[in-house]
Order: structure tokens, then C-alpha cells, then sequence
């Protein structure tokens, strides 16, 4: 098949140049310590905006994926709108998307529409960028169809170019992949670590950094941060983060352990409320246990207090945006 | 739940709140400005410095942050920050010297740098590094740090942006061969050390470009 051979071949240029940039700087003080791909893996090397240039598609499609990019780069753009606290696609999403083990968002492009075992029915890939807003971005989404929401899905649909849809691969740097903690994380090493290596870019009261009131360094708890429904509050999705992202530049560096020890400490501190809450926060735990809140410490007693147990949703007047409903096709 | 007003305005007040600098340093300005009689031969009057290609540069301080000078300076007279023209000045400053001139010139105002140069396509690849970086060789774009138009983010992420491009392009490579080492966590080195040599000759020529305020 034509398109694998060339996941392939570009898994393979991807490997020799992660190896000979290895070999060629042995004397680097900070590799670059990716994973090389496992065997049977596909590395999918998105194309970059250059390409979008230099290829043969319509103009007008152009426009509308260099939009997406620039919503993707600076979702800033809709704080107030759909963006109610102090983070971009980019805070999460590394490298505008592409970049392997940070969450590459072609991943969603190929597997949606898909049942999502979060809300239990059928998501298109709209309705997944959706899930961002409402809960990552602590807002509201883009009405589906909008300017702004096709501009997102196109930009998502570039980088996956090439790919297959609908079928499911091994792929190399999918989603923020960690091994098992060693031992239990530690709220207290977990202080200190953040002490030492976060707290100089996100502040020791998790709110991050602004520079003449724009948003900087991105909030990592508190009212400017993702809420308790976003999928970083839950603790292996931060672990992997940090164990391959943080501090910027140096991935890898923090040990498993001490990325799930970081990830305990963040998740014990309060953010804004789960936009699903139905009023009282042990309920709304017990309700998505299963599908959700079994990874997260919402809804749990953590340093004498109870998490999640408030009204406060941040910035936004709302709780619930009322495009995320259920689907019943009745 | 909170009424919209009062969560607004609950906001605003963050937002003040998170734009004040984190550690206001304790120096008197025109203390400063009496001391820095001994700065000038380099950094000139004004404080705005001197590109000199094919020599030393002399980096503007004009408008940078207090506290970033003033940890300069400290790792100058400790030897956490090796530089042998600026070591023997910074001997002869006692620490609250140091704050009087850190607090004096972040407070002028920044001049135009120089060294940028003419080769459009030097800088065209500049602007594209600086702002984009090169995420292939995780070389993250410089704003990731220094802030918004790389002015500049408190008192670590110094502002690079109107700086000179002797300078900027001196430190990178110091940064490259182990000879400055003062950044906290290493999170500049680890980013030098990937960069080659037109990689740190663009930038710098670019930033050089760029508005400092």
C-alpha cells in the first residue's frame, strides 16, 4: 500500500536523523532524548506551513488552513468569545500540533467521527476541537460550521496529509504516552520539584506569567487554567506532558517518577469548576467515574481540602456551553 | 455563583495584579545615575551601548529589566557570569550599587540597535527562527521565553528584541562553547547548543530590527 510504505519511509528518514544528530552532538549538554521509534510503529511526519505554500491547493483552502493556524498559534484571539482563561492549542499541543509525544492533533484528523468514551457518543472532529474549548480552554466553542471552526479542522486535516483514515495504527509520539509510576507520587516531592524546575515560568501559585496583562507563560492551576473536566487535569495526561515536555527544551529530563510527582502536586491544587457539574462535586465525580474522574483527583480530599468543591468557574458567566449536548439520532 | 460583574472585575484585578513585576528591586535611580559614571566608556551615556563588528559588543541596558541587571552584575562580581571586561567593574560595585544602577537604567529608554545588517535573506530567516523556531530540531521559537515581541518577561527572560546584534550574536555562541553558563535551569544553553552558525547569526540580525519597548 502506497500511503504505508510512505509512513514508513518517512519513519525511517525520521529515525536516521534522530540517530546521526545523536551521534554527530554526543557532546550536547541537553540531547534531544526522543524515543526512537518501536519497531512496528508508524511515524507520521506532518507537513509544515512551508508545504502548504509550495503545494497545489486551492488558494482559498490555503487561506482557511493558515487561519486555523494562526487560531491554533494565538487562541488568544477569542478570549471572551470562546477562550476564557490563559491558554492556546499550542500550550498543550507542542510544535503548532506536530510535534511527537506532545499530542499531535492529526491523530483526531484520522480517527474522527469516532465514539469517545468521555461523553459517550458518536464525535465528529469538530465536535472534538469542541471538547478542547469547553474544558482545556475553559469556554465555549465555535459554533460548528463557523468560519473559525472550519478554519481549525482544516489546519487539523493539513497535518494529517497522507494519512489513512480510519484505521488504527501504532502510531510513534501519539498522545503523552507514560510508563507506570515507580512508586506513589508524592505531593511533597512533588513541591519541590516544582519548587526547582516550574516555578520560574508558572509561578509558585501555579498562575503562570503575563507580561504587560497578555498571557505568557500558560496558568497550570487556578481561575486562568483548564478546568476539572480538561484531559490534562487527569493525572497521566500531565505526567506524560511534563515526562516529555517540561522544562521547555529539555525533554525527557524529568524522570517518570518525578513527572507523576510534579502531576500530584498540580492536580491537588483547585481550578475552575468541571463544566458537567450538577451542583455537588462528589456526584459529578461518582457520574463520570468511570469514563473520567478515576484519573483525576476531582472530587477527592487532598491536603485537608476538598477538590472541586465550589462554584467557581472562572472568567466564564456559564457552566455548561449548550453546543456539548448528547447525540440520539432519534 | 458570582454575578458577571464582579467575575470581570475579579479578573481585572488579576490581570493588574500579574502584570506589576514579581520582586520590586530596592535601588534609587538617581543613585544609579551618579554611579554610572564608570558604565559609560561602554554602555554609553544613554545607557544604549555599542554594536562593534568584528569586536566586543557592548549591549544596551536602556529599558531592560532591573532585576535581570542586577543578577547580571552579582554573577559578574562572583564569577557565576565570566566576562573579562565587564569583571573588573562589577569588583568595584557593592551590592546596593548594583541595585542604584539596575533600578537607573531599566528606566531610560531604548535607543535603536545596530549590526542588523542588509542581507534580506539572512534576516527573512531570522524573523522565521525567531518567531517560529524550528521545532524538527527543537529549537523552540525565542518568544516561547522572552516574552511578547521578545521584550522581554520578567526578571530571567531578558528582552532580546532591539538589542545589538554583535551582542546577542557573542552570547549565543558563548553559551555554545561553555563559556556562560549563569541561566537559570540551562534553559537558554539547551537551546544555543542546537543552533549553528547562521541560525545565531539570523536571529540576532533580526532581533537587532526589532522594537526594544
Amino acid at each position: 500500500m502506497k500511503i504505508k510504505s510512505i509512513a514508513l519511509l518517512a519513519g525511517l528518514v525520521l529515525a536516521m536523523s534522530l540517530s546521526t544528530s545523536a551521534l554527530a552532538k554526543q557532546e550536547l549538554r541537553f540531547p534531544i532524548n526522543m524515543p526512537e521509534p518501536k519497531e512496528g510503529q508508524v511515524v507520521h511526519v506532518p507537513p509544515t506551513m512551508d508545504d502548504l505554500e509550495a503545494s497545489n491547493l486551492h488558494p482559498e483552502l490555503k487561506r482557511t488552513i493558515r487561519r486555523g493556524y494562526d487560531l491554533f498559534m494565538n487562541t488568544q484571539q477569542l478570549r471572551g468569545e470562546n477562550v476564557f482563561n490563559d491558554m492556546n492549542c499550542k500550550s498543550c499541543h507542542m510544535g503548532e500540533g506536530r510535534l511527537p509525544f506532545a499530542a499531535p492533533v492529526w491523530r483526531a484528523a484520522i480517527a474522527m467521527p469516532n465514539f469517545r468514551g468521555k461523553n459517550q457518543h458518536v464525535n465528529n472532529l469538530e465536535e472534538r476541537i469542541a471538547g478542547c474549548f469547553a474544558f482545556s480552554m475553559n469556554g465555549k466553542p465555535p459554533a460548528y460550521g463557523s468560519d473559525d471552526m472550519i478554519a481549525l479542522t482544516s489546519y487539523h486535516q493539513w497535518l494529517a496529509k497522507g494519512l489513512p483514515i480510519f484505521e488504527r495504527k501504532n502510531f510513534y509520539g501519539a498522545g503523552y504516552p507514560i510508563e507506570k509510576a515507580p512508586s506513589t507520587p508524592s505531593y511533597d516531592r512533588g513541591k519541590k520539584l516544582y519548587t526547582e524546575n516550574c516555578a520560574i515560568c508558572h509561578s509558585d501559585d501555579g498562575s503562570g506569567m503575563r507580561v504587560d496583562g497578555t498571557p505568557h507563560f500558560p496558568a497550570v492551576w487556578g481561575d486562568l487554567s483548564y478546568n476539572w473536566g480538561a484531559g490534562i487535569s487527569r493525572m497521566h495526561t500531565l505526567a506524560g506532558f511534563i515526562r516529555s515536555n517540561m522544562p521547555l527544551g529539555q525533554p525527557m529530563t524529568m524522570s517518570v517518577q518525578e513527572s507523576w510527582d510534579i502531576a500530584e502536586y498540580i492536580d491537588s491544587q483547585e481550578r475552575p469548576q468541571e463544566p458537567r457539574f450538577t451542583g455537588d462535586v462528589k456526584d459529578t465525580r461518582a457520574k463520570y467515574l468511570d469514563t473520567f474522574h478515576k484519573h483525576t483527583n476531582y472530587g477527592l480530599e487532598k491536603q485537608g481540602r476538598l477538590l472541586g468543591d465550589h462554584e467557581n468557574f472562572g472568567e466564564k458567566d456559564f457552566v455548561k456551553p449548550d453546543n456539548l449536548r448528547p447525540r440520539t439520532f432519534k | 455563583m458570582e454575578s458577571k460583574t464582579k467575575i470581570k472585575f475579579s479578573a481585572l484585578l488579576l490581570g493588574l495584579f500579574f502584570s506589576l513585576p514579581v520582586v520590586a528591586l530596592d535601588g534609587d535611580a538617581a543613585a544609579g545615575k551618579a554611579s554610572s559614571a564608570i558604565c559609560m566608556a561602554c554602555h554609553q551615556a544613554d545607557g544604549n551601548g555599542m554594536n562593534i563588528p568584528g569586536g566586543e559588543s557592548w549591549p544596551r541596558l536602556a529599558g531592560m529589566d532591573a532585576n535581570y541587571i542586577y543578577k547580571q552584575l552579582v554573577e559578574f562580581k562572583s564569577g557565576k557570569r565570566v566576562n573579562a571586561s565587564m569583571a573588573p567593574f562589577a569588583m568595584m560595585l557593592n551590592d546596593q550599587q548594583m541595585k542604584d544602577l539596575a533600578v537607573y537604567y531599566s528606566q531610560q529608554s531604548a535607543g535603536k540597535a545596530a549590526g542588523g545588517g542588509t542581507d534580506t535573506e539572512l534576516l527573512a530567516y531570522g524573523e522565521k527562527l525567531v518567531t517560529q523556531g524550528d521545532w524538527d530540531r527543537y529549537i523552540v521559537p525565542c518568544a516561547s521565553c522572552h516574552g511578547p515581541g521578545n521584550k522581554g518577561a520578567g526578571a530571567h527572560f531578558p528582552g532580546i528584541a532591539g538589542q545589538h546584534a554583535g551582542y546577542l550574536e557573542s552570547q549565543l555562541i558563548a553559551w555554545q562553547e561553555g563559556k556562560r553558563d549563569n541561566d537559570p535551569q540551562h534553559l537558554m544553553l539547551a537551546i544555543a547548543e542546537r543552533m549553528n552558525d547562521r541560525d545565531i547569526k539570523a536571529v540576532a540580525a533580526w532581533l537587532s530590527t526589532q522594537p526594544a519597548h
